[in-house]
């Protein structure tokens, strides 16, 4: 197994973690938890294939990276605005009692 | 009517027999005109119907007179008219009229006797309500009557008898609120029918064999030696020919008709009709119409009779005849009713008509028929004067010692019943009944008719005697007085009388007029042909047993007039005897359990197999629509229905199903985008695999 | 592989398993940092060093603040009677579960044309500024305007909550 692989490994395996936790808790902000945990995965997997793949003094995967964290930040901080409106009007934040939406 | 004359090769004929065909088409053009009255047209229906009649009769005259005429010349008048009505393919229905003395005479006697009758029923029927109708009908039979006596087609004889037939039924059932009346007409019909069945199918067989139904027609005729060559070498069943079947087939016609035995049933019960309708139709001339029809197609029934012999169907006629005669005497002697005693005697008189004309041919028959039609007709008339004299009262038990009340009537009466008894040499029934014992008397194949005959005639004398005591004798048993009738009805009893005595005659042996013109020969007066041997014992016997008669009856009831509720003195000295006579010999009672029982069994099985089997069959066939319908219904409704309500369900359903998906959680659509991204991810990997 | 790659990757996704298992939400956050700590390590491991403080800065620095400050300001209900996990977990793991065995199968299958060891590059900052405001000026505009419209979002969402909160006091 090359580095790459393991780092590549290393980087699903987050990403599943974080999909996992997105998807099966309650909490509203652990899912936002779990969502960045996935960003972080995908960042992990740029910065490996900047390391190890063809041309990296084109810094491409770096410079994808740096931003998908600034945008991360982003995200986290209207997301989390978000769910702090959403606590002042529903008393909860647990997303199993959200479904106002339902068909 | 097609004058297709030059199809059919025509002699010359004279004038009057060109026109011969007005005789009956106009009584039937008066019915007709006479149909459309109101019942308030009294008067003109009598005039029509008397005025059309003297027409025929004078036409008739005129014919005769030319008959006559050819006679004396020595010529047999045989002049045919014959026409084609109607041609499908090849072959022809021609119809046609013939005048020859045969016609003639009827001719003469139909149209005569019945003017007499219709002038005595314009006071006879003058209290009837409905006039019109009785004249319309009168006038139709007398057209049909004239119309079967100058056929010279058996398909034209044969509707004119429907039809003749037809005004019977209508005028025996003349006061059809009389469910009697009624019955009796339909029986008149009915009986007729069984014997115009066996008519038919023998015109039929003929017209099969001879390919035509005119009588003569130049020697093509169906009775003619060419046609009867080829009859009489047709074998039939039980040893006859194709003619002596044929000719069986036709006399059941005319024994139904003329009411021989068995088919005599009908002709007492027919006296329910009025008196002047009994007159004419049931003693003159619709009964005289079967005799008539004998004579006609006489050639077809002696057609190959050995020389001295006689034939197989000429046999059978005899035999009925003589047993009829006989059998109807006997009955006759037990009745109380004035007409039924009449009627009686009229089946008894037609049975010697027909044994005449079996065992002497024609001229011995129809000079029977002919006096027969005259002082039968007069009795009747009488009978009728009598019945309205008192007061619509038909039983002879309470009549009597009327010979003071009605003298005229009498009379009349009395020259009647002694014509019809056959009182000695000056009454024409002697001369014609000897003429017919005279026959019976050399016939070859048996003596027994003659001895029938004879015994007929000693009872007929007795019968009638009977009658005149109980009605005329004696003082009167009824309610009100008895009273003479009007003049209108007493003339055309002394007309008719005259000719009672005066027609006898035209036919002694002394001077065989009659014979001699029919068979077209010459006559001679010779009264030493009265004094032959054989001839003056004939005339004894008969003279002895006219008068054993009329003193054993007088002996029996004398100037007696027991009351109505006493027995009849025959009665109390042969109850036995007499309570078969009287319930004349169980005739009908015996048709009722046996033909009639039938009949409505046979009713009620068709009605049984009508309404199981044929009605089953309909109703199994309405079941299967309606249970195709009801399938139809089910299919409709569960399969098209419910499979389309089943399938908007489905939907219904399937959509409840999907909007679960809407959770309105927002996890269950992140696994929903992460499991297609598996999916898809797979998908792409697996292809990029390959 | 070196044994650090294996203690970092170790640290990492027991960060992340902590993150996600964990019934006390502060103590998920808390493990949330340590997970961003690993990656970071993981960063610098792979010659990635402004990335990797970059990463340490940005996520630990302010993320992982935001997250305890959110959960802090959210606990009115704590730790609900049905568990923390939602009633179809199961599904859900099962479907991270597929993803994983997906990404696992696809990287397997394609390892061998992954290439092997290369050059360590040397990356300066002065590259990674050079870069940014060369090649890069357009993303870094645009996040430029995506960080200044998040910035104002969140204000006006915080802002208004507090009109509002004082809107349902009073009733």
């Amino acid at each position: 197994m090359t580095p790459l692989t393991g780092y590549l490994l290393v980087a699903a395996l987050l990403f599943s973690i974080g999909l996992a936790g997105a998807l099966t808790r309650r909490n509203a902000i652990l899912v936002l938890i779990g969502i960045e945990l996935m960003l972080n995965a995908a960042n992990l997997n740029l910065i490996a294939f900047w390391r190890y793949g063809p041309h990296p003094e084109a810094l491409t995967g770096m410079m994808f990276a740096i931003f998908s964290i600034a945008v991360a930040a982003a995200e986290a901080a209207v997301g989390l605005g978000l769910v702090i409106q959403i606590h002042r009007h529903a008393k909860t934040t647990d997303l199993d009692q959200m479904n106002r939406m339902k068909g | 009517m097609q004058e297709a004359i030059s199809s059919i090769p025509q002699l010359a004929v004279s004038p009057i027999a060109e026109i011969l065909w007005l005789i009956p088409a106009v009584p039937i053009v008066a019915a007709g005109l006479s149909a459309l009255l109101k019942q308030s047209g009294r008067n003109t229906s009598a005039t029509l119907a008397i005025g059309s009649l003297s027409f025929s009769l004078l036409l008739s005259l005129v014919a005769f007179a030319h008959v006559f005429s050819d006679w004396t010349a020595g010529i047999a008048t045989h002049e045919i008219v014959n026409f084609t009505w109607m041609q499908f393919g090849a072959s022809n229905v021609d119809l046609g009229w013939v005048l020859d003395p045969l016609s003639a005479i009827m001719l003469v006697m139909v149209s005569f006797v019945g003017l007499l009758i219709f002038i005595y029923s314009t006071g006879y029927m003058k209290h009837d309500e409905n006039f019109t109708r009785f004249f319309c009908f009168m006038s139709l039979f007398a057209g049909a009557m004239l119309g079967v006596v100058i056929a010279n087609s058996l398909l034209l004889l044969f509707m004119c008898w429907e039809i003749v037939g037809l005004t019977s039924y209508l005028l025996i059932g003349f006061w059809y609120q009389k469910p009697s009346a009624a019955a009796a007409a339909k029986k008149a019909f009915l009986t007729t029918r069984i014997g115009d069945v066996f008519f038919l199918l023998g015109i039929v067989w003929l017209f099969a064999q001879t390919g035509t139904l005119l009588f003569y027609n130049n020697g093509a005729g169906s009775i003619e030696s060419a046609s009867l060559s080829v009859l009489l070498t047709q074998p039939a069943a039980l040893g006859l020919t194709a003619a002596g079947a044929i000719g069986l087939l036709i006399f059941a016609g005319a024994a139904g008709k003329s009411g021989q035995f068995p088919l005599h049933v009908w002709l007492p019960d027919a006296m329910e009709g009025p008196t002047p309708v009994s007159a004419l139709i049931h003693a003159a001339t619709m009964v005289a119409a079967g005799v008539f029809l004998i004579a006609r197609v006489y050639p077809l029934m002696a057609a190959g009779a050995l020389v001295g012999g006689t034939t197989m169907a000429l046999t059978v006629v005899t035999w009925v005849g003589a047993f009829t005669a006989v059998f109807a005497a006997l009955i006759a002697v037990a009745q109380n009713d004035i007409k039924r005693i009449l009627a009686y005697s009229t089946v008894s008189q037609l049975g010697y008509m027909m044994a005449g004309l079996g065992m002497g041919g024609v001229a011995v028959g129809i000079f029977h028929l002919i006096t027969h039609a005259f002082f039968k007709a007069l009795l009747f008339l009488g009978a009728g004067s009598v019945i309205h004299g008192c007061h619509e009262e038909q039983n002879i038990r309470r009549m009597g010692g009327l010979k003071s009340d009605m003298p005229l009537t009498f009379l009349t009466y009395a020259i009647g019943m002694l014509a019809l008894c056959g009182f000695p040499l000056l009454f024409s029934g002697f001369w014609s009944k000897d003429g017919i014992l005279e026959a019976a008397q050399h016939w070859s194949m048996a003596k027994a008719p003659f001895y029938m005959l004879v015994f007929g005639a000693l009872l007929t004398a007795f019968y009638m005697t009977r009658q005149m005591v109980y009605v005329f004798g004696g003082h009167w048993r009824g309610g009100k007085p008895a009273q003479e009738s009007p003049a209108v009805m007493i003339v055309p009893l002394g007309i008719l009388a005259f000719f009672a005595m005066a027609l006898g005659f035209i036919g002694t042996p002394a001077w065989p007029w009659f014979s001699a013109i029919l068979d077209g020969n010459a006559a001679n007066l010779d009264l030493n042909a009265l004094i032959e041997p054989g001839l003056l014992t004939l005339m004894a016997i008969s003279t002895v047993m006219v008068f054993l008669g009329i003193g054993w009856a007088w002996w029996f009831y004398g100037d007696r007039s027991p009351k109505p509720t006493v027995p009849d003195a025959l009665e109390k000295a042969a109850p036995i005897a007499w309570s078969w006579l009287s319930h004349k010999f169980y005739v009908d009672e015996f048709y009722g359990v046996t033909v009639i029982a039938f009949y409505g069994w046979w009713s009620r099985v068709s009605d049984w197999l009508d309404r199981w089997i044929w009605g089953g069959v309909v109703a199994g066939v309405a079941w299967a629509f309606s249970l195709g319908a009801r399938l139809n219904r089910f299919l409709d409704n569960n399969i098209v229905d419910g499979g389309f309500d089943k399938g908007c369900e489905e939907l219904t359903v399937g959509g409840g199903l999907l909007s679960r998906m809407q959770t309105g959680r927002v996890q269950t659509y992140l696994r929903i985008l992460a499991l297609a991204v598996v999916v898809l991810a797979a998908i792409l990997i697996w292809s990029y695999k390959t | 592989m070196s044994i650090v790659f294996y203690l970092l990757a170790a640290l990492t996704v027991a960060g992340g398993l902590a993150a996600v298992l964990l019934k006390n939400t502060v103590h998920c956050a808390l493990a949330l940092t340590v997970a961003f700590a690993g990656l970071a390590l993981l960063f610098l491991n792979l010659d990635a060093q402004f990335a990797g403080f970059a990463q340490i800065l940005v996520y630990i620095g302010a993320v992982a603040i935001l997250v305890v400050f959110a959960i802090l300001l959210t606990r009115g209900s704590e730790t609900p009677k049905d568990g923390v996990f939602s009633r179809s977990w199961l599904a859900g793991l099962a479907i991270a579960a597929a993803v994983f065995a997906v990404l696992g199968w696809a990287l397997l299958q394609s390892a061998r044309v992954l290439p092997h060891e290369t050059a360590v590059p040397t990356v300066t900052v002065q590259q990674i500024g050079v870069a940014l405001v060369g090649r890069y000026v357009l993303p870094l505009e645009i996040v430029g305007m995506l960080l200044t419209a998040a910035l104002i979002g969140a204000v006006i969402v915080a802002m208004h909550e507090k009109v509002e909160h004082e809107k349902e006091g009073s009733k």
